[in-house]
């Protein structure tokens, strides 16, 4: 019988974040959504901010996972997060001042705005909200 | 011969000396054990960072990108890691001297990134230039001072301003043991070992990939260098202090001879004295 789960590893600098067996992965990557299963292609994918779905045996497990780059293969896929919340340890009311604070600045462009940043900063408040939800 | 009264004064501020140094060195024992777990949790992300970007090199190690090659300008950036302070043995002037008893670098040439006031002080003394000066990044390092730094180095190196950039710091071998070491963060030199791992696919493309991969990669590994380097200095201040010690210790065991000595000299003394001068009345 073929596995169906694979080994996850997601790192920080500060900490392993999670170690453990999973059936399946999602989270959203600059190339959209992708969700993968064992037995994958090798691919390295860059993470853009959305929500961790780790697909237990016995469940599924959140996190808010913002940036970084994860590289996958058919038996272990390992994330190289440079910033990744549990649920628990998000802020709801930092995270909300931070999309009004977000918006706001992309909704009245000024002048030297780094649209770039403002949208990933976002994107990072929409992740954390998501989460909580 | 010094008199009693010296001997004694000056024994006990030898004593009082080494109450300090002994504090210090408890001080930073529980600091290197906290900094050294640290170091080996960070330790982690560094590898798998590495393996990784080892990987998509010896892929891609032919294909022309910016970050893969030196830049035009002969000037070079040095991240220099140091502590903000002192007694710490040769902790500092032995990075210090990485830089400038290294024949590559010209003291005019070069821009240092100071990261500790003890890096500063002497290379300001030595007459570098000294284009930022971060002190405080090295009492309780972040994730996203490493980052900003990052930022502003590969900013400094798209525009053409410096050609190369290094990081120096302290490598914490074991606690006895510290070495220091001086490794370039750009351009990335692809590794030529090419093992036969499966081949590797990318989203996006190579290039792209090497273009967001690479400052996570520079970041960590300043990161990774800050964390050894706070384990390495109060490795270093470990066995200072502790070395200190040891020399107070002897040198109070001298001066208690010496001082008994003197003391039976004079007891002596006051002995032949005495019966001289019952000697002479008799």
């Amino acid at each position: 019988m073929a596995e169906n789960k694979f080994n996850l590893r997601i790192i920080t600098p500060e900490r392993v974040f999670y170690e453990g067996e999973a059936q399946m992965v999602e989270f959203n990557t600059t190339e959209g959504e992708i969700g993968a299963y064992p037995g994958h292609i090798p691919l390295t994918v860059i993470i853009k901010p959305g929500i961790l779905r780790i697909h237990e045996a016995d469940g599924e497990r959140i996190a808010a996972l913002h940036s970084g780059f994860a590289e996958i293969l058919p038996d272990k896929i390992s994330i190289l997060a440079e910033v990744i919340e549990w649920p628990d340890e998000i802020d709801e009311d930092r995270a909300n001042a931070a999309l009004e604070r977000a918006k706001e600045r992309l909704k009245n462009k000024y002048e030297n705005l780094d649209v770039a940043r403002a949208e990933t900063a976002l994107q990072r408040a929409m992740a954390r909200i998501n989460v909580l939800k | 011969m010094a008199s009693m009264r010296d001997i004694k004064r000056r024994k006990s501020s030898i004593q009082g000396t080494q109450q300090i140094t002994k504090a210090m060195k408890l001080v930073s024992t529980v600091k290197l054990q906290r900094a050294r777990t640290a170091a080996e949790k960070s330790q982690y992300y560094f590898d798998s960072m590495y393996r990784t970007v080892n990987s998509i090199l010896s892929r891609v190690g032919h294909i022309e990108h910016r970050y893969l090659r030196p830049g035009d300008s002969e000037r070079k950036a040095v991240v220099v890691i140091t502590s903000n302070r002192g007694l710490a043995g040769g902790y500092n002037s032995n990075v210090v001297k990485l830089i400038t008893r290294n024949d590559a670098f010209k003291k005019e040439d070069l821009d240092i990134y100071s990261i500790g006031n003890k890096g500063r002080e002497a290379f300001a003394r030595y007459g570098y230039t000294i284009k930022e000066d971060l002190p405080e990044i090295v009492e309780d390092p972040l994730y996203s001072e490493a980052n900003e730094l990052t930022n502003r180095l590969l900013s400094s190196f798209e525009k053409g301003e410096v050609g190369e950039i290094y990081l120096a710091y302290t490598f914490f071998k074991n606690t006895v043991s510290q070495e220091p070491r001086l490794i370039k963060l750009l351009p990335v030199e692809a590794k030529s070992e090419d093992d036969a791992q499966a081949v590797m696919n990318f989203e996006p493309e190579d290039i792209e990939a090497i273009d967001m991969i690479i400052p996570k990669y520079i970041s960590s590994l300043i990161y990774g260098g800050l964390k050894e380097a706070i384990a390495s200095e109060n490795g270093a201040r470990m066995q200072a202090m502790d070395n200190a010690t040891s020399n107070a210790e002897d040198m109070i065991s001298k001066l208690s001879l010496q001082y008994n000595r003197a003391r039976q000299g004079s007891i002596t003394q006051e002995l032949t004295e005495i019966i001289a001068g019952s000697e002479a009345i008799g």
